[in-house]
């Protein structure tokens, strides 16, 4: 009797496999049920894929570890909704790469600060923090006006993507380098086949510097996009299709 | 297999047959039969492999 | 006697040229990269690993010309724990450092940001701090701590010749790829999981063979019984790889730069993130350093661990729930709710077996209290444990959805992580390494005791400003974000929340210049006793078992 725990105690491979089935159970039965995708995330209107710009945007807000100070993930509790807006939906980072919720709100949420603040704001914001908010711990991000954005690698970026099942079409893989600097030149040749590709996308000079398309077009125009997606006017929370 | 069935599974089945795996292994652990064998057990760090002059 | 030295000399050269090709084949991948690289920060970081790929070749050389010398004046391996030893000192104070200093910068963002230095911002840093204290301090106390334990508790020499020096460099090699790289920026944006995709493949080999080195060890023992301390060692090794392998799954952009998108996106992503991350937490930062607890405790108290059958309890019961509560992370987020219910009652529910392990910790000392007294070590592995159940049950009122909606993105959660890390993990790591220096260097005592003890009351204080702070701070911070005013507005900006930080931040950067302070201490310690020039205090068990048969 009780001769089977001698195993564990006797041989490390049992007691390995021991290991292994109690802690699997866990991952697989909370995980799994989380890939049956479809009533998981809501289905919403207007989330659409990153454009080439927002997502090399996207790469330097990872580069500089904005995640470790500000969320990215509005919880359904009174204070949160009137300070930052509408709380966050699963659909809204369908397309993350790895998520970017956060965990440590030493600055504000960010999940909906885009058309928040002008970029001229922004700009100001991140050259210098305390120069607009003067008790902000924020670090000074002034390198990112004078980096010239390397576009050359947007292609591989669409692909590595698309590979992931983020839906973007050859067209859009084709042209991701012009398209990326096509939404900060508005005037360049390039933008109305842009806007055809990527139709409500916001196309400006996000950093002010119409010479050259820099590492802070990038960053703003990720940021001016952020939560901007969902029509919340026409959102039914309450709708059973929405409720989890 | 749908989402429902999955999140009932892991709501029911999955917790049941933990519950059921770990009274096992306390069962075990409290077997008289079992003392003198982890009262060994637990001296064996202390003898002849004793590093600590 | 003949026959054995041969067999091992034998095999010695078997694990020579196999760690030989695989350092030609990493030469060569890196050499590729290096050429291939389609970005700055990715070629340095090729060219860095190339640097150790060759210093690694020359080493083996160097042991292929003098032929593989076991230390034949023990009957266990010691070269590669003191190695861990010297290491986990080293990145203990580094990754401590970097901690002041980030927490200094909050404190004084005007004198600490340098505008033309984007690698000294707060979010490079802050990964350099987390993955240096716990990755490379804790994981080096780790390595060296099981290679020790593993062989006493086993009575058998490690096993695999040369391998284990391949896990301790393979093992470095993976801290300074990691932490040069997130000064240049690389990361993959998910926290304590930040490695780029090319240094968590290395990591894995480096980990599989660690866990075959632990196994081949076990395999030779001496001893019926598998020694509980081990079972959490495993419980610790194979956890982590499943989570490493399962959580990093990536696809790179190109094999010649180092950004990857990671396999699942949302939803999924934060799940299996915190999955990861809280049994980071559950099986790095607690079940093998209870293996630490299991072995230094009753050999430090020379007393056997008070109930053996407890541990058996609690060895199940801490791995079978650890592994669910993940989700109390994402409370109130957009994942669905009876993952995040799951996730809550799973972490309610921990509380008991972390509390039996605390006990079983405790009372190992029943009887022998006036020890506390006289051995600073001893009382420093005792307070690691006491601060163990304090943070054990500080975590399951936290993940309750009521208090998580007041406690999250806020400092409380940094008071409470830093109370388990320096409280627990810290002092249990001091406590091993005060014990370990003497052993392995075979003096009869430390250099001295007096400051130990200076160590553990500068050290407890700066604990003590540290959690606090935190405490008071993220209570706060969470209040004011909630308060309303007599006319139904929110009470106060987001900026007026940072402001009222300020002071606590300040007192939470004294605490930790504190704990960097005894640490430093330790270190002179240590290396006093180390280099002492008392003669050898030599060990029955350390004579070489042929020798002992031969009496």
């Amino acid at each position: 009797m009780w001769k089977f725990h001698k195993w564990f105690e006797r041989h490390s491979l049992i007691l390995i496999v021991g290991i292994l089935v109690v802690v699997s159970i866990g991952g697989l039965v909370q995980i799994t049920p989380l890939f049956f995708i479809e009533s998981t995330i809501e289905r919403v209107e207007g989330v659409r894929p990153y454009t080439p710009l927002e997502l090399a945007g996207r790469e330097i807000y990872i580069r500089e570890g904005c995640y470790v100070c500000h969320s990215q993930m509005i919880r359904p509790l009174r204070d949160e909704v009137e300070r930052y807006g509408h709380y966050s939906l699963a659909a809204e980072s369908m397309y993350d790469h790895p998520f970017q919720w956060g965990s440590k709100r030493t600055g504000p949420d960010l999940a909906r600060v885009g058309n928040r603040y002008s970029d001229e704001w922004h700009r100001a914001h991140l050259v210098n923090p305390r120069s607009v908010v003067p008790e902000s711990v924020m670090p000074p991000y002034a390198f990112l006006a004078r980096a010239d954005l390397n576009t050359s690698l947007l292609p591989d970026h669409l692909r590595a993507n698309r590979l992931l099942r983020v839906p973007y079409t050859d067209e859009q893989l084709a042209n991701a380098a012009t398209d990326a600097r096509a939404q900060a030149e508005p005037l360049s040749s390039n933008a109305y086949d842009f806007e055809h590709r990527y139709p409500g996308a916001a196309s400006r000079d996000f950093d002010g510097n119409p010479d050259r398309v820099t590492e802070m077009d990038a960053l703003i125009a990720y940021l001016q996009m952020l939560g901007t997606g969902v029509d919340f006017e026409t959102y039914q929370a309450e709708a059973p299709e929405n409720t989890r | 297999m749908t989402y429902e069935q999955a999140a009932h599974f892991a709501q029911t089945g999955g917790l049941v047959l933990l519950a059921a795996c770990f009274g096992l292994a306390t069962i075990y652990a409290l077997w008289p039969g079992n003392k003198q064998k982890f009262n060994n057990a637990a001296r064996s760090p202390l003898e002849n492999g004793d590093d600590n002059g | 006697m003949a026959v054995d030295a041969g067999v091992q000399q034998g095999a010695g050269r078997l694990d020579v040229w196999a760690i030989g090709a695989i350092i030609l084949i990493g030469a060569y991948l890196t050499l590729w990269g290096a050429s291939h690289a389609t970005d700055s920060r990715f070629a340095i970081q090729m060219w860095t690993a190339l640097v150790a790929f060759i210093a690694g070749a020359i080493a083996l050389f160097g042991v292929l010309g003098r032929g593989p010398t076991a230390d034949q004046s023990s009957r266990y391996e010691n070269g590669v724990v003191k190695a861990g030893v010297v290491a986990s000192m080293f990145w203990g104070i580094a990754g401590f450092l970097v901690g002041v200093v980030i927490a200094a910068q909050l404190a004084f963002p005007n004198l600490l940001y340098f505008e033309d230095w984007g690698w000294t911002n707060f979010g490079r840093l802050r990964p350099l701090h987390t993955s240096a204290v716990i990755f490379a301090f804790g994981g080096n106390v780790l390595i060296a701590t099981s290679f020790y334990v593993v062989q006493r508790t086993c009575r058998a020499r490690l096993a695999g010749g040369l391998w284990p020096w391949f896990v301790f460099w393979g093992y470095q090699l993976f801290i300074v790829l990691a932490g040069t790289g997130y000064l240049l920026g690389i990361t993959e944006g998910r926290e304590y999981a930040e490695p780029p995709w090319y240094t968590d493949l290395g990591l894995t080999l480096v980990w599989v063979v660690y866990l075959l080195v632990f196994l081949g060890t076990i395999w030779k023992r001496q001893e019926k019984h598998i020694y509980v301390a081990n079972w959490f060692y495993l419980a610790f090794i194979v956890t982590i790889a499943m989570l490493h392998i399962v959580n990093n799954l990536a696809v790179p952009v190109s094999l010649g730069g180092w950004f990857s998108y990671s396999l699942f996106s949302g939803v999924q992503d934060a799940l299996t993130q915190w999955w990861y991350g809280h049994n980071a937490v559950g099986f790095f930062l607690t079940a093998g350093f209870l293996g630490i607890m299991y072995y230094f405790i009753p050999k430090q108290a020379d007393r056997p661990v008070y109930s053996y059958r407890l541990s058996i309890i609690h060895f199940w019961a801490l791995i079978f729930l650890y592994i669910w509560a993940g989700p109390h992370h994402l409370h109130y987020t957009a994942l669905p709710q009876w993952a995040q219910t799951l996730g809550m009652t799973f972490s309610i529910m921990l509380w008991m077996p972390s509390w039996g392990g605390m006990i079983n910790g405790l009372m190992t000392l029943s009887g022998a209290w006036d020890k506390l007294r006289t051995d600073p070590v001893l009382r420093m592995l005792v307070v690691s444990v006491a601060f163990y159940g304090m943070s054990t049950f500080e975590g399951p009122v936290m993940s309750i959805r009521a208090v998580n909606s007041l406690s999250h993105y806020t400092d409380w959660t940094i008071g409470h992580v830093h109370s388990g890390a320096l409280g627990w993990v810290g002092f249990v790591s001091f406590g091993a390494l005060y014990c370990l220096v003497p052993w392995l260097w075979k003096r009869k005592t430390l250099f001295s005791n007096a400051l130990v003890e200076w160590h553990f009351w500068i050290s407890t204080i700066g604990i003590v400003l540290y959690i606090t702070s935190m405490w008071v701070a993220g209570i706060m911070q969470g209040l004011m974000w909630r308060a309303y005013n007599e006319f139904g507005f929110l009470e106060y900006s987001f900026v007026e929340t940072v402001e009222a930080m300020h002071p606590y931040y300040i007192i939470r950067a004294l605490g930790g210049a504190l704990f960097l302070i005894g640490a430093l201490i330790m270190a002179y310690n240590l290396w006093r006793t180390a280099t002492a020039r008392d003669p050898a205090h030599v060990r029955a068990t350390d004579i070489p078992a042929q020798a002992v048969a031969a009496e």
